[in-house]
C-alpha cells in the first residue's frame, strides 16, 4: 500500500500516521483514555499535485493536515517532506521547512490579528525568515503579495476587521504565500465563507497553484468543492483512510461505501434528475472506542460479520484506486449511474 | 473577479480606537477622575514654584493659623510650614511612587502572566502556585515587616510597594494568554516558525492590553494607598520629606485643635485614590465591554 506514488519522487509522504488526544479518566485513578483521532494515515502528494482529504466533521482530517504540518506532535508513522524525515525534528531544526509549508486556516476571523495591520499580518512571515530585510522592501513584497490574491496595495494599511470573509480569507492567503512556499496546507479554507465567495477564493487558489507551481493539500467536507481543485481524493473515516482515487474515478466509479454514501448527497445541478439518496444512519461512532474491524462497519449498509474481524487494508483495486472495504463484489453507484 | 471583490472594502469603517474613546467620554465619572488627576499632577508640578512659602520653611509665628483667614490659604502646621505647598510637594513623592510602583508591579505581574500563560504545565501551575502564595499574605503585614529591616527610602518604598502588587496582574495576563495563545491567529505564527517571544510579545500580548491598562490603572491608585499607610504608619516616607501618608500621621496629635491638618492630605488622598478608580472603570468600559463589573 506504500507504493502510490510512481515516477516523480513525492514532495510529502506521509507513512501510517498516528495522532491520539487524551480523552476522559474512566475512573478517578486510572488512565485517560486514548481518543485515536489519526490512526495509521498513508499518503503521497507528488509536486504540483493537488491532493483533497475530505472526510465529515470529527473524520480527523485537520489533525492531519496539522500533524503534517509538525504543529502537533506525531504519536506514531513519520512525514517526509522533500525527502527529509521531519517526524522527529525539533522546533529549531524544523524552521528552515516551515517556509517551504504553509497553512491557510479554516476561520478568516480568528486567523488574522485583530492587533496587526495588513503590512505585519502578511509581512509577519518575511520578518520571521527574512530579517534583514529592508522596511521598503518588505512592503514592496507585501504589496506584491496582495496584488497576486487580488487585493489593493493601499490595502497594507488596514486592519483585519475592515475587510470582508472572503477578503479576510485573501490575506491569509496572501501571507501564506509570501515566502513562496512548496507546499500548501488548506484547512477547510472556504467552508466559512458565502457561497458565492467560496467559488472566487477556489478559483484564486486554483489559478495561483498554476502561477506558482503549488502543491496542495486540500482538507474540505464538501464534496462539490473539492472535485474542482483536486487531482485525487482521499477519503477519511474516524481516523482512517477509506479510498484514494483520482478526481474523476472517484467520482465515476466510487468503490467503498462510504464514498458511495457522501457523493450521494453531493447536489446535481439539473432538477429534473432523480436519483437514489443514500442516507447514512445514526452518528460516527465515538472515536474513543470505535468498532472493531472495519470502522464503517455500524453504518454500512453492505456490511458482513466478516466486516468486524480486522481493520480492512488499503490496496490498489484499479491502477491508483486505493479502498479499504473488503467486499468486492458490490456495485455502487455514483452521481454520473444516476437511478433513474 | 479579483478586483471587484477588492473594491467591496471601500467606505472605510470607523476605527476601533475612536470608539473607544467614545465610551470613555461618556464616562462622566472617568472623565471628571481624569481631569482631577490631571490638575493635581499639574498643581504639584508647577505650584510648589508659584507659591510664596516652600515646604519646609519654618515660621515660628504662624503656627497652627487655619485654612483661608491669612496669606496661608490652606494655614500651617505645629512648625508653621504652610500646607499647601507640602501638600503639593507631598503629591509629588505620593504619585510618583503610585506610578513608579504601578510600572514596576506591571513588569513583574506581565513577566510572570505571560511566561505561565503561554507554557503552562508545571512552568505555568508553579508559577501560579506561587502567585496564590503571595496573594495568601496580608501585604500591609508584610510591607511593614519589610520596611522595618531596610532603611525606608522612596526607592525601597517603590519597590516594596510593587513587590505587593503584582499577583493581580500576573493573574489576569496568564488568563488571557491562555486563552489568546489557543486561537488561530497564535497557530498561524507558530506555523510560520515564529520564536516564543515573538508570539509572545508581538502576536498575544497587545490583544490582551485592555484588561492590563485597567489593572494598571487600578494598581495606581491601590500604590499611593500602600505608600499612604506605610507612611501614616511611620515606616513609610520620613519627615522632613513630606508625604501625604506622613502629613496624616503628624496630624494625629492635633486632630481636635487643628482638624485642617488632617483634613486637606487626606482629601488629596482620596481624591486621588477615588479618580484612578474611576479611570479604572471607564477604561474597562471603553477597551474591552465585555469584562463587565469587578
Amino acid at each position: 500500500m506504500d507504493g502510490m506514488v510512481t515516477g516523480d519522487p513525492a514532495l510529502l509522504e506521509v507513512r501510517d500516521l498516528r495522532k491520539w488526544f487524551a480523552g476522559p479518566r474512566p475512573g478517578p485513578f486510572r488512565p485517560r483514555a486514548k481518543v485515536h483521532a489519526v490512526d495509521g494515515v498513508s499518503f503521497d502528494i507528488r509536486r504540483g499535485e493537488v491532493l483533497s482529504l475530505v472526510g465529515e466533521s470529527g473524520s480527523g482530517k485537520s489533525t492531519v493536515g496539522r500533524t503534517v504540518l509538525r504543529l502537533a506532535r506525531p504519536d506514531g508513522g513519520s512525514i517526509r517532506f522533500g525527502g527529509t524525515d521531519i517526524t522527529g525534528l525539533s522546533r529549531d531544526a524544523l524552521r528552515p521547512f516551515r517556509r517551504r509549508m504553509q497553512l491557510v486556516f479554516q476561520d478568516p476571523y480568528a486567523s488574522l490579528n485583530p492587533k496587526m495591520t495588513v503590512e505585519e499580518i502578511v509581512g509577519a512571515p518575511l520578518a520571521i525568515h527574512e530579517p534583514s530585510t529592508s522596511a521598503a522592501e518588505r512592503r514592496r513584497r507585501v504589496e506584491e503579495a496582495l496584488s497576486l490574491v487580488g487585493l489593493l496595495p493601499s490595502h497594507i494599511t488596514r486592519y483585519p476587521h475592515e475587510f470582508s470573509g472572503g477578503q479576510r480569507q485573501r490575506l491569509g492567503i496572501a501571507r501564506a504565500l509570501i515566502l513562496r512556499p512548496e507546499l500548501l496546507i488548506a484547512d477547510e479554507p472556504v467552508s466559512a465563507l458565502d457561497v458565492s465567495v467560496q467559488a472566487q477564493v477556489v478559483n484564486l487558489m486554483l489559478d495561483l497553484k498554476e502561477r506558482l507551481g503549488l502543491t496542495i493539500l486540500f482538507i474540505s467536507h464538501d464534496l462539490a468543492v473539492v472535485g474542482h481543485i483536486s487531482d485525487r481524493i482521499a477519503v477519511m473515516y474516524l481516523g482512517r483512510l477509506v479510498e484514494v482515487a483520482p478526481t474523476q474515478a472517484l467520482f465515476a466509479t466510487p468503490r467503498h461505501p462510504y464514498t458511495e454514501a457522501l457523493l450521494s448527497a453531493v447536489p446535481i445541478p439539473d432538477p429534473t434528475v432523480r436519483r437514489e439518496r443514500i442516507v447514512l444512519v445514526g452518528d460516527v461512532p465515538s472515536p474513543l472506542n470505535p468498532p472493531s474491524g472495519c470502522r464503517f462497519r455500524t453504518r454500512c449498509r453492505y456490511a458482513l460479520p466478516a466486516c468486524a474481524e480486522a481493520p480492512p487494508a488499503l490496496r490498489e483495486v484499479a491502477p491508483g484506486h486505493f479502498k479499504a472495504c473488503i467486499r468486492d463484489d458490490i456495485a455502487l453507484a455514483s452521481p454520473t449511474s444516476v437511478a433513474a | 473577479m479579483s478586483t471587484a471583490a477588492a473594491d467591496a472594502a471601500l467606505p472605510r469603517p470607523a476605527r476601533r480606537r475612536d470608539s473607544a474613546l467614545r465610551r470613555f467620554m461618556r464616562h462622566r465619572l472617568a472623565v471628571f477622575g481624569t481631569v482631577v488627576i490631571g490638575l493635581l499632577a499639574l498643581a504639584c508640578a508647577v505650584g510648589p514654584y508659584l507659591l510664596p512659602f516652600s515646604d519646609t520653611e519654618i515660621d515660628i509665628m504662624q503656627r497652627f493659623a487655619p485654612p483661608f483667614s491669612g496669606a496661608h490659604l490652606l494655614g500651617t502646621d505645629p512648625l508653621g510650614r504652610d500646607i499647601l505647598a507640602r501638600i503639593l510637594m507631598a503629591g509629588r513623592i505620593s504619585l510618583s511612587v503610585g506610578f513608579a510602583a504601578m510600572a514596576i508591579s506591571m513588569v513583574i505581574g506581565i513577566a510572570v502572566g505571560l511566561v505561565a500563560g503561554y507554557y503552562g504545565g508545571w512552568l505555568g501551575t508553579v508559577l501560579m502556585r506561587f502567585v496564590d502564595a503571595m496573594l495568601c499574605f496580608p501585604s500591609i503585614f508584610l510591607l511593614l515587616a519589610v520596611s522595618s529591616l531596610i532603611g525606608p527610602a522612596v526607592g525601597s518604598i517603590i519597590l516594596l510597594i510593587a513587590v505587593t502588587s503584582w499577583m493581580e496582574v500576573a493573574r489576569i495576563v496568564e488568563a488571557q494568554i491562555r486563552a489568546l495563545k489557543a486561537r488561530d491567529f497564535a497557530v498561524a505564527a507558530e506555523a510560520l516558525g515564529a520564536s516564543d517571544a515573538r508570539v509572545m510579545t508581538r502576536e498575544l500580548l497587545p490583544n490582551a492590553i485592555a484588561p492590563i491598562v485597567v489593572a494598571a490603572t487600578l494598581n495606581v491608585a491601590h500604590a499611593i494607598l500602600a505608600e499612604s499607610y506605610i507612611s501614616f504608619l511611620g515606616y513609610g516616607i520620613q519627615p522632613p520629606t513630606p508625604s501625604w501618608g506622613n502629613m496624616l500621621d503628624n496630624a494625629q496629635s492635633y486632630l481636635t485643635s487643628a482638624p485642617w491638618l488632617a483634613i486637606f492630605p487626606g482629601a488629596a488622598i482620596t481624591l486621588a485614590v477615588t479618580s484612578f478608580n474611576f479611570i479604572g472603570d471607564g477604561l474597562r468600559d471603553a477597551l474591552d465591554p465585555r469584562m463587565g463589573g469587578r
